[in-house]
């Protein structure tokens, strides 16, 4: 086993104050109701998209087991894909940390004098807080998927994996144009602030140095590069500017072309309930001698981040079948109720609950793992059968046990408390001996009346718990 | 060490001692769809394409320019981007002019004209190399003669379809082309024209690239 790293901490927001923040939503009946209905239409569109149930269990079953599969040959499957990429003329990077791919992205602008870099939609560059880097590097990076202009526009982060500007009315969109795009006049009419982002972006495609995009797939033995997308900016990104980069975490990978119809068809109909996208492109090189657009160089970042800790244990690698589909999210009571923001990672939601302490350590996400119901609705709507809430039930376990001398995962053991650890090692003692349990019992029911009033946050919106006057068994001895 | 090498000693140290087999994909999709007749699949196509906001017109082989021109005219576009070297840009080229559209070809690269596409090209005129039926998806293979930009910068982007040439599934289209042994640069499929629904879910079309997309769908000789 190698030495756990130092973890990676997001510049943009901490990890920490997630109870705090996760109270700021649920006070706020607005962005509830916000969540709520958005979650609610997601839910439905889905649910339209497989009417047939067993259809839906078999293909399933075929997602899990071509993410299994293709994650069993993970290495091997990384380096044909570099082979094969590399003879189609595209480069290819590795990047260890979020620092390294931002390097080499930075590197790649400055090599082109890039002024300006298009971004299409990537959870990857978010992971890496490439926008951060860029601007502290003099390099614009602008996004130009509507939602994530839109957030970008407001500083803030996409609050979903799939639909960034969730939490937004269109009515704070439209003062937020009004205030940030030069020329704009009030408008909440939502196909009006389209036209608008268009208008605006198109000047930008045209103008930029660099595209950027991530991967929703990548074929080994083609060495193309999949993306999904309806607006049609993922393919301006990778397609106007004279270089395209692309990024994508190391796991994304199949290694057959035909692994590709049945995932993406899990994906698009899991995430926005669409039978198809309307966009799948498919990037198998720069332009060729000849063609008349297209980017002249295309680059591959390859980014682990904590990803082959996760690979490391059979069970935790199940997180890395993930395709990116957000229905775990969609699904989730405690997302629903508290939004992405309150996560305060890239990834929110159930399957950010068990991606992140890989990326940021548990030390900074032993909070996360614990903010679930284990109502078991992520794991049956997701699309490759991850086991989410046994993921969720094992990352508790690394996080409160007793810390280990060398732990496989960083932050092994960082909630750990001593005084609750005792606690229940007292517990257990009692529950086991029928003599201790009997005396145990008999105190706790005569002296009930010494139980505080104030038992800490159990007491912030309930009664206090107090042992009952008498036992059970006291009860049932009276009866006989 | 480079990072790739640490990645992959990392990866190695821990792989699984074996995959397993090969993920049948073939034999779930030998029971997923019926095989459907020619004329079924160009139904299905349609159906599911005109769901996703694009329109069809059923065209013959020598009728369709006429179609194209109404679709031009009652849109008061005068001007459209064509191919050069392919028989359908050909014909446009040769035949539109007359009836007051001015046909521009795509024959230069775009660092000379980029400005110009991106503001002064209404409309563009691509073939499709085939189709799905069930998702009502067109299947682009952009070269030198039809470029990647065409079928996305201009607003309205019109395609010839011949309905002979639809499948049932993109797993039954990139297996019976021979996909895996060779993709060119940019491979594509669109369905429909470009559309967002990130501003409270509420569907907006032409978010990016075309507004409209209209499919001339050859109807002929179908079995």
């Amino acid at each position: 086993m190698n030495a756990p790293q130092t973890p990676h901490t997001l510049h943009f927001m901490p990890s920490a104050g997630f109870r705090a923040r996760s109270k700021n939503v649920v006070e706020n009946p607005f962005l509830r109701q916000s969540f709520r209905g958005a979650m609610d239409f997601l839910m439905s569109k889905r649910a339209a998209q497989f009417p047939d149930a067993e259809e839906l269990e078999s293909l399933r079953s075929l997602g899990e087991r071509i993410r299994q599969y293709n994650l069993a040959k993970l290495p091997d499957l990384l380096l044909r894909l570099e082979d094969k990429l590399t003879g189609n003329g595209i480069q290819v990077h590795w990047a260890e940390t979020p620092e390294e791919a931002n390097e080499i992205i930075l590197g790649i602008c400055h090599k082109h004098s890039a002024k300006l870099m298009v971004k299409g939609k990537s959870m990857v560059s978010e992971e890496i807080e490439l926008n951060h880097a860029a601007e502290a590097a003099g390099v614009g990076a602008l996004e130009s998927d509507m939602g994530e202009y839109i957030v970008q526009l407001a500083n803030e982060k996409p609050s979903h994996i799939i639909m960034p500007a969730i939490h937004k009315t269109k009515e704070e969109i439209a003062s937020l144009f009004a205030e940030k795009v030069e020329g704009v006049d009030y408008t909440d009419n939502v196909d009006a602030l389209i036209q608008i982002g268009r208008t605006v972006l198109r000047q930008k495609f045209l103008e930029a140095d660099i595209g950027l995009s991530g991967v929703n797939f990548a074929v080994a033995e083609t060495g193309t590069l999949c993306l999904v997308e309806n607006e049609g900016n993922g393919r301006m990104c990778t397609t106007a500017p004279p270089v395209h980069i692309a990024i994508t975490g190391i796991e994304k990978i199949v290694e057959k072309l035909e692994h590709v119809p049945p995932l993406y068809s899990l994906l698009t109909r899991s995430a926005t309930g669409q039978n198809i996208s309307t966009y799948f492109n498919m990037i198998s090189g720069p332009r060729k001698p000849g063609e008349k657009d297209g980017p002249g160089e295309v680059h591959l970042v390859l980014l682990d981040n904590g990803r082959s800790q996760a690979y490391a244990d059979e069970q935790l690698r199940k997180t890395l079948q993930c395709i990116r589909c957000g229905a775990c999210m969609n699904h989730c009571p405690v997302y629903t109720r508290i939004g992405g923001h309150a996560y305060g990672t890239t990834y929110p939601g159930p399957i950010g609950k068990i991606v992140s302490p890989h990326m940021l350590g548990l030390e900074a996400t032993a909070g996360l793992v614990t903010a679930s119901s284990l109502c078991g609705a992520c794991g049956e709507v997701c699309p490759v059968k991850i086991p989410i809430p046994d993921l969720l039930v094992r990352l508790r376990e690394e996080a409160f046990s007793e810390p280990k001398a060398n732990p496989a995962m960083r932050g092994q053991g960082a909630g750990h408390n001593g005084l609750i650890s005792n606690i229940w090692r007292g517990w257990a003692m009692v529950y086991r001996s029928p003599t201790m349990y009997r005396a145990v019992s008999w105190l706790t029911s005569r002296f009930n009346w010494l139980t505080p009033s104030k038992q800490g946050a159990w007491t912030s919106v309930r009664v206090p718990l107090k042992p009952a006057p008498k036992r059970l068994r006291d009860m049932l001895a009276e009866r006989r | 060490m480079s990072a790739r090498d640490r990645i992959l000693a990392k990866l190695r140290a821990n792989s699984p001692s074996t995959a397993g087999e090969l993920p049948d994909v073939a034999s779930w999709y030998a029971g997923h769809r019926p095989v459907e007749s020619a004329a079924d699949k160009a139904q299905r196509f349609r159906h599911f394409i005109e769901l996703a906001h694009a329109e069809v017109y059923r065209v013959s082989r020598d009728g369709w320019l006429q179609k194209l021109w109404e679709v031009l005219s009652a849109r008061h576009i005068d001007k459209l981007l064509v191919s050069r070297d392919t028989p359908h840009g050909e014909r446009a080229l040769a035949e539109l002019p007359q009836s007051g559209i001015a046909c521009q070809a795509y024959t230069q690269a775009i660092e000379s004209w980029k400005a110009e596409l991106f503001h002064h090209i209404p409309a563009s005129l691509t073939g499709a190399r085939g189709a799905i039926a069930e998702t009502g998806t067109l299947i682009l293979w952009p070269d030198e003669r039809e470029p990647r930009l065409m079928s996305l910068v201009p607003p309205l982007h019109i395609v010839l379809l011949d309905a002979s040439r639809i499948h049932n599934t993109f797993y039954e289209a990139m297996t019976t082309e021979g996909w895996q042994d060779g993709l060119p640069t940019n491979a594509l499929l669109i369905s429909g024209p470009s559309k967002t629904a990130d501003i409270q879910q509420t569907l907006a079309y032409g978010a990016h690239g075309p507004k409209e997309l209209v499919v001339l769908m050859i109807e002929e000789d179908l079995q």
